[in-house]
């Protein structure tokens, strides 16, 4: 079974009695109602519609018609706040209701709406990080059940990229005692053309996958690292940071006070927060005199600096061009793109941009941003990471849904549990990787002969297409 | 000229649909067994069907259609299934030579664009026919059966019924199903496209198998001793679908009255959205009797059968005397004179069954109108182009068309007087979007546009080849094929037929049903060179 520290099974649990007649009925899918047909909720609405039955609630006719063609999901024109409208939808039928409008207060009311007249789960998305704290608090506050921050999660995705540099995603699982990461081969790397055998000389480090292009390869120890590869590992954090150098020797992770973040925006101070969290010392440059006073008031562990980050005297003065990472959170994309750019020309190795616009984000990687961020995408990713699997913690989506890497709790019933790892494999189809094992506070390699005992909790990285069948198994 | 239409990945559809098509043949196939007739014809006609679906499906491995590779493939999922569901006829006439001794070598439906035609209004639940004989005794069970069943799978749709079982539709789905379902736009039950196409199919087949039972109910309880079994079920196929076809050459007046007034609610039925039904059963029955497009409906059907009652009660609807050369003679006549005049139920009876047998777009008859006076078969013409309810089977303008036509006028004439009102045009409480009345108004246009050209192009075919045909007879000809009706007046009378037409009159016909089944412009569009480049 999955392991389950996240509250829709909770609540799932606890209402399970009432809900059965509900699922007795002739639906054959999960009943999720989406208020809100903008980027994140369409997204959300896109990746869940081949299995769950979706409603779409918009204001807007025309979006609500495109919908209806586009995708395959029922769609039902008018303010998601009104109860006629919810009732329209089907919320006394309903199993979920996400909330994805780009305002606020809005998410909020249709979630305490939705509560006061059905049983269902209730997930709002807000930009305020003070409703989450209020949420964090009293976890039936709003009637919201689960609650997705913006900023914060675009914020935690900067926070793990700068982390470690070369990775274009990374993940941790098990309470953070396994990570998985994936990496993009440089132009240049000490492990370009070797073999996964050659480069894998960290002790507690599995190599998962290669992704070339559109083909998925499960590593083995012949097989070969070429430029511009993406590979998948899973291991102890040391030993995936460990990676990182070898892969990317000047880009050497974790080195403090090299991190400038350009704009005082929510997205920009708690990136400025939680690096300062691990020990970073980060500069922040924000142009509002009142605004960076504000910011250097709450954060003791970054320096703020009042100017406008387009001053390129300023920039150099202040040796920016050193700095190993820029992370531009600008209110505006264009603006982003501009210090992203101008940062490259001083000489910083990396660059990082919030991008609001999801069209931009492939356009400004090409001209010169190195990781570009769009909130809305993470937070739909996350959205649709929670509601598919009900859980947030234990599950790792790669490249837009290619692979799986998911953390199991073995039962006795697993095909896992009892017997060393070559045996229980050859049971199972091609494309699972058994990532990592770890048996109370202990990280365990694993190696063809290891045995997996009942309570192991196991990092397994699974190619999309077997994930159903496998799951079942594991 | 760079074609931009991926028309592989819609043929490939249609391929796909072509190869289920032999499922349906099994039905007619078994009965021809049961019978003891040569099932050769439907056997043939399952071979080409799944070789040629076979093949079609190979042009694109894995399609992914868009907005216009689905208009091309509903355009040509039609056709392609009334011309291979014209072979079954095309072999019961010419046998396979060499090898097979035809089975009923008199038969008109050898003629190809005789069997196209039949099969075209078959699926198209037109009901004209172009049957020289239309009895058991000069075709086979199974023949009849598959003219019956050819109506009963266009009823709710071919694409309807492939979106219900095809997996691979369900994205396309919802834009499929509108370009093929009766009505501006479809209305979406359930999340997935595939569950509402099922619901809707569901409550067809529930009707369906109704009225079979109470159709040989009536049978066995000594009330309607010429429907027999498999009278009930020719009946109950082309009943739902709006169709009309009959193995009785009299239509429904070889049967009693008893079996003209059960078949009445059930016209009604097929005529109305399906989705209400939907409604219904899950719960909220009170949206039937509320929707504004049902009210209007039944008011409109009523209204005018009331005023044919009338008609006919009194005598004044009725002609004085058989002139020569009809479908009907003075005995004919003076028996309708004795039964109508003066007899509430017999007048009752008639004028419902005609009206709503006309306005639905069905085209049974209980009675031969050709013997109707000007007043009642004006008011039938004009039926013919109201049609049935959005989401029903049935064809023409539909219901749904006139009431926004009707109340947007209103707003017309609101507005002229005060020139400030906003005045949005309502629909059951919902504010209709002024594009979609645009749609509503350019389309019901084109269709009297269409109606009328093709008119005269009758009219003119039928003097080429010295057919005599009245203006009457050729309106009524080209309302009954365009609008899915067909019987009209004269020689395409209830009890008459098509086949004096020309070929080329004929197959100007099919495209007609053909149009008029799609709600001519996914067809049309299909035709623009625009459609194909940019």
């Amino acid at each position: 079974m999955m392991t389950s520290d996240n509250p829709y099974e909770k609540r799932n649990r606890e209402t399970a009695g009432e809900r059965s007649e509900a699922h007795d009925r002739e639906r054959s899918g999960v009943r999720v109602i989406i208020v809100g047909a903008g980027q994140v909720g369409s997204s959300i609405a896109a990746d869940l519609a081949g299995s769950h039955d979706i409603v779409v609630v918009d204001q807007d006719g025309d979006r609500v018609e495109d919908l209806t063609y586009s995708l395959d999901v029922l769609t039902v024109q008018g303010d998601g706040t009104s109860l006629s409208t919810l009732e329209e939808a089907g919320v006394d039928e309903a199993d979920m209701v996400i909330a994805s409008t780009d305002d606020d207060e809005t998410n909020i009311v249709v979630c305490a709406t939705a509560r006061a007249v059905s049983d269902a789960f209730t997930v709002a998305r807000v930009k305020n990080t003070e409703y989450l704290r209020t949420w964090e608090r009293s976890e039936r506050a709003f009637g919201i059940d689960f609650i997705v921050c913006t900023n914060l999660l675009a914020a935690e995705s900067i926070v793990r990229v700068v982390g470690i540099p070369a990775a274009r995603d990374v993940e941790s699982f098990a309470g953070g005692r396994v990570q998985m990461a994936e990496f993009e081969i440089p132009t240049g790397s000490p492990v370009m053309d070797q073999t996964v055998a050659e480069a894998d000389r960290f002790e507690d480090l599995t190599f998962a996958a290669i992704l070339r292009d559109d083909e998925i390869e499960i590593a083995r120890g012949d097989s070969v690292l070429h430029e511009h590869d993406r590979v998948v590992v899973i291991g102890a954090p040391s030993a995936v940071r460990g990676f990182a150098t070898t892969i990317a020797p000047d880009e050497p992770p974790g080195t403090a006070e090299e991190v400038v973040i350009v704009g005082g925006s929510e997205i920009g101070y708690h990136v400025a927060r939680l690096l300062g969290d691990r020990g970073f010392k980060p500069r922040l440059i924000e142009q509002d005199a009142d605004r960076a006073r504000q910011l250097a008031e709450n954060l003791p562990t970054a320096v703020v600096m009042e100017n406008d980050a387009t001053d390129i005297d300023f920039l150099e003065r202040e040796h920016v061009g050193d700095a190993d990472f820029v992370v531009a959170a600008l209110d505006s994309d264009e603006k982003n793109l501009l210090v992203s750019l101008l940062a490259r020309r001083l000489g910083v190795e990396r660059t990082v941009a919030i991008i609001d616009t999801s069209e931009y984000v492939e356009l400004f990687e090409a001209v010169g941003v190195d990781v570009g961020i769009n909130p809305r995408e993470v937070v739909a990713e996350e959205i649709t990471r929670f509601t598919r699997e009900g859980g947030a913690e234990n599950v790792a989506i790669i490249e837009s849904d290619r692979a799986e890497v998911l953390e199991i709790e073995v039962d006795g019933e697993s095909v896992l549990a009892n017997r060393p790892i070559h045996e229980s494999v050859a049971d199972l189809p091609e494309g699972v990787v058994i990532g990592a094992i770890t048996r109370g506070d202990e990280f365990i390699a694993p190696r063809g002969d290891t045995t997996i005992q009942p309570d192991d909790h196991v990092v397994v990285f699974l190619d999309a297409c077997i994930v159903d069948e496998v799951t079942s198994k594991l | 000229m760079a074609i931009r239409v991926d028309y592989r990945a819609s043929l490939s559809l249609v391929g796909s649909i072509l190869k289920y098509l032999a499922v349906p043949l099994a039905l007619p196939l078994v009965v021809a067994f049961v019978y003891g007739e040569s099932v050769v014809p439907f056997l043939v006609t399952m071979l080409v069907t799944v070789s040629i679906g076979g093949g079609l499906e190979r042009l694109r491995p894995d399609p992914d259609i868009g907005a216009r590779e689905g208009f091309l493939m509903v355009a040509v999922t039609w056709l392609a299934v009334s011309v291979i569901g014209a072979l079954p006829y095309l072999i019961e006439a010419h046998g396979l030579p060499g090898l097979v001794p035809p089975t009923a070598p008199e038969s008109t439906l050898g003629n190809p664009p005789n069997a196209l035609f039949e099969t075209m209004s078959g699926f198209t639940t037109t009901g004209a026919t172009v049957l020289g004989r239309i009895s058991l005794d000069a075709h086979g069970n199974g023949i009849m059966l598959w003219r019956q069943l050819t109506q009963w799978l266009g009823g709710m749709g071919i694409v309807v019924l492939a979106v219900a079982i095809l997996p691979e539709l369900s994205v396309g789905g919802a834009q499929l199903m509108d370009a093929e379902a009766p009505g501006p736009g479809i209305e979406k039950l359930t999340p997935r496209i595939a569950e509402t196409a099922r619901a809707l199919w569901g409550a067809y087949l529930g009707f369906t198998l109704l009225e079979i039972l109470l159709l040989y109910g009536l049978h066995m309880a000594g009330m309607a001793p010429a429907m027999d079994a498999y009278n009930a079920v020719s009946h109950a196929l082309t009943t739902m679908p709006t169709g009309g076809f009959s193995p009785e050459a009299r239509s429904i007046e070889a049967f009693s009255a008893a079996v003209q007034w059960v078949i009445i609610p059930f016209m009604v039925a097929a005529g109305a959205n399906f989705a209400l039904f939907w409604h219904a059963l899950t719960g909220n029955p009170e949206r039937l009797p509320r929707d504004p497009e049902f009210r209007f409906y039944v008011g409109t059907m009523a209204v005018i059968t009331g005023l044919v009652t009338l008609f006919l009660f009194v005598g004044t609807g009725l002609v004085s005397f058989a002139p020569p050369g009809t479908t009907y003679d003075a005995g004919y006549l003076a028996g309708v004179q004795a039964t109508l005049i003066g007899n509430v139920e017999p007048a009752l009876r008639h004028a419902t069954f005609q009206v709503v047998s006309l306005m639905t777009t069905t085209g049974y008859a209980s009675i031969d109108f050709n013997t109707w006076g000007a007043s009642a078969q004006y008011l039938l013409l004009f039926v013919m182009f109201i049609g049935g309810s959005a989401g029903s089977t049935g064809g023409a303008i539909k219901v749904v068309r006139w009431y926004v036509i009707l109340k947007s006028i209103r707003r017309e004439l609101f507005t002229t007087s005060h020139p400030e009102a906003v005045r949005p045009v309502r629909l059951a409480g919902r504010t209709v979007d002024e594009r979609a009345i645009r749609g509503i108004y350019s389309f019901t246009v084109l269709y009297l546009v269409i109606f009328f050209v093709a008119t005269g192009l009758v009219f003119l075919d039928a003097g080429r080849v010295g057919l005599s045909l009245s203006v009457l007879e050729s309106m009524s000809a080209v309302a009954a094929t365009l609008g899915n009706v067909g019987p009209g007046f004269g020689l395409v009378g209830p009890m008459g037929s098509y086949l004096d037409f020309s070929a080329s009159s004929k197959v100007f016909m099919v495209a007609l049903m053909w149009l008029g089944r799609l709600e001519i412009l996914p067809v049309l569009v299909c035709l623009t060179p625009e459609y194909w480049r940019q």
